[in-house]
């Protein structure tokens, strides 16, 4: 079954006219995640918050003002008199915040289109292949995606520097004179980039081409539309679900890498994950570090509401 | 979509998965070098495997890794499930949609972010960090996953199945486990592996959350690769590979009976 993009929200699970009366059991399901979840998810957002508010100093914990309680309400507006915006003037004012946050889109967005241009065959070339022959595809695509990421970086590294793999195969093939160096560029940030996110591209737009009805593709090409010309104006719309999906599941945790860019990036231009991880472990500038999160987040909020809506709706609208 | 693979898709799956799988099997290969070097091929030999054995630190480290990979998706499993349940079973209630958000938002939310607010949720709270810090944090990130794996498993499920123990007058907590959970099991046997592939491939997370003494196996690689490319970390990740690679087998191999067509998700 296939449901069109705009009338998704449509499909969602059946709505009691009224909630009907819990028993303890339920509250219990409800309560233990929901509990966890804001105190390890939602209430230390309002810690970063804050913390972007205050002031680095010599100290332990390393910011300044610290909430006293103790003093009631007198502490808190000692508190909040305290409490500066200079972290977001910082990053305003100094244009290394502004290049990464650029770089970090630029690379995304770049890489974005990189997985769709090579997972969207990949996964159409799946969804065509004989029945049988699709769990071991699907396994065999996600098998790398369980081995460690970081090892799949490292391998990279291996591959990707001076008298590494790549160029002494391209050397022996007389493609290049001299090695040539990927190392500590924006290529091999794009390369491991590509390469680790795949599976994500891949999964969402399988799922898509395999429910898709193949018949319309038909009849276009049965009409004289050209194959190709039938794929991009008939099957591709069709499986847009999919595609908005892997691309959001991908570009948003792009956006904030830092393992890849770190490992086979260059120094030159950092992307805001290092810059953040810089200014926490190395600056120990916890709320500079703090205010840059809470831009970063800024910046995803929309991205992540439009993953919300692609996801929600595909797992509660799934039942036939 | 019926069966017409063609040329152009078979090019594409291959070229696809030699891409996927060329990097791993490079780095298994160099593994077994005996040279120092990358660039040199000094013959087979199972010498940095034997260095493995004398590396007290790497061995420390696989092993906290493991003890908070088993932890935190066992709480993770058990929390992510509840979850799940809430949201397939219980219709609507009171701030599911929150719920729902909050529950979905830790899948993209990149590792920086996650793992600086919660460091400073235990600095404010005072929590010493190490073991239970890393746990609690990798247990909020892999709950998620556990969810998203197990809620797919119960939308499909065939509720006329519940409904009928309710109505022979079977309790709703004797329903669950006995009809409801056999059920749900594989999706969270898978949601359960997911989660500890998760804990123990987590640099991020763990950096910010970790204390002395707790140092994980992705924190002693990344501190080792940051110097360089070396044949004993080729080793060391060969090994988890091939853990991985039986443990992912076995699994799919369990659950190809119970479960088909769950192709979906990332981890059925």
């Amino acid at each position: 079954m296939c449901i069109p993009w705009h009338k998704r929200e449509e499909v969602k699970v059946a709505k009691s006219p009224h909630a009907p009366r819990r028993s303890l059991g339920e509250h219990i399901v409800v309560a233990l995640p929901y509990l966890w979840l804001i105190a390890f998810f939602l209430v230390p957002f309002v810690i970063v918050a804050k913390i972007s508010l205050s002031q680095t100093a010599i100290a332990q914990p390393p910011y300044l003002p610290v909430l006293d309680l103790s003093q009631g309400f007198a502490g808190l507006v000692a508190f909040a008199k305290e409490l500066s915006l200079a972290s977001y003037a910082l990053i305003a004012s100094d244009d290394i915040y502004l290049l990464s946050y650029l770089k970090s889109l630029e690379v995304a967005g770049l890489s974005t289109l990189m997985l769709l241009a090579l997972g969207i065959p990949l996964a159409y070339g799946m969804a065509r292949a004989p029945k049988r022959l699709q769990p071991v595809l699907v396994m065999l695509v996600v098998l790398p995606f369980w081995t460690s990421f970081l090892i799949r970086i490292y391998a990279w590294v291996a591959i990707l520097q001076q008298d590494g793999l790549l160029n002494r195969v391209l050397l022996a093939l007389g493609v290049i004179d001299a090695p040539v160096v990927w190392l500590a560029s924006d290529t091999a940030v794009h390369i491991g980039i590509v390469y680790s996110y795949l599976p994500f591209m891949v999964l969402p737009l399988y799922a898509s081409f395999q429910k898709l009805d193949e018949s319309f593709f038909e009849a276009a090409a049965d009409l004289g539309c050209p194959r190709w010309r039938a794929f991009f104006t008939v099957t591709l719309p069709l499986v847009m679900p999919g595609i908005g999906a892997g691309a959001l599941l991908c570009l948003i945790p792009i956006i904030g890498e830092f393992v890849i860019p770190d490992l086979l990036g260059s120094s030159e231009t950092m992307m805001i994950g290092q810059t953040l991880w810089t200014e926490f472990f190395a600056n120990r500038d916890w709320p500079v570090a703090s205010a840059i999160a809470i831009v970063l987040l800024a910046l995803l909020l929309g991205p992540i509401a439009a993953f919300e809506r692609v996801q929600g709706p595909e797992l509660g609208g799934r039942r036939r | 979509m019926n069966r017409r693979f063609s040329r152009f898709n078979l090019v594409s799956v291959a070229l696809g998965l030699a891409f996927l799988y060329l990097p791993i099997v490079v780095l298994v290969i160099y593994s077994f070098n005996d040279s120092r070097l990358v660039a040199v091929w000094g013959g087979w030999s199972l010498r940095w495997y034997v260095a493995l054995v004398d590396d007290r630190a790497m061995q420390e480290a696989a092993l906290n890794s493991l003890g908070i990979a088993l932890a935190s998706a066992s709480l993770a499993t058990v929390l992510g499930t509840l979850a799940a349940l809430a949201l397939t079973r219980l219709g609507r209630f009171r701030g599911r949609l929150p719920f729902a958000a909050m529950l979905y938002a830790p899948l993209v939310m990149p590792e920086v972010i996650t793992g600086l607010a919660l460091l400073l949720l235990f600095v404010a709270v005072g929590l010493e960090r190490g073991f239970l810090t890393i746990t609690i944090a990798h247990t909020t990130l892999t709950l998620c996953f556990v969810a998203v794996v197990v809620q797919s498993r119960l939308v499909d499920f065939d509720r006329t199945l519940e409904e009928a123990a309710a109505d022979l007058g079977c309790p709703p907590v004797k329903t669950f486990l006995t009809v409801t959970l056999p059920g749900i099991a594989p999706a969270i046997a898978a949601g359960f592996l997911l989660a500890v592939s998760l804990s123990l491939d987590d640099l991020v997370i763990a950096s910010f959350t970790t204390g002395p003494g707790a140092t994980t196996l992705p924190i002693r690689i990344y501190s080792e690769v940051r110097l360089g490319v070396k044949p004993e970390i080729n080793a060391v990740c060969t090994i988890f590979i091939a853990v991985i690679a039986v443990i992912v087998i076995a699994a799919s191999l369990a659950t190809r009976r119970s479960t088909t067509n769950d192709a979906g998700t990332p981890a059925a």
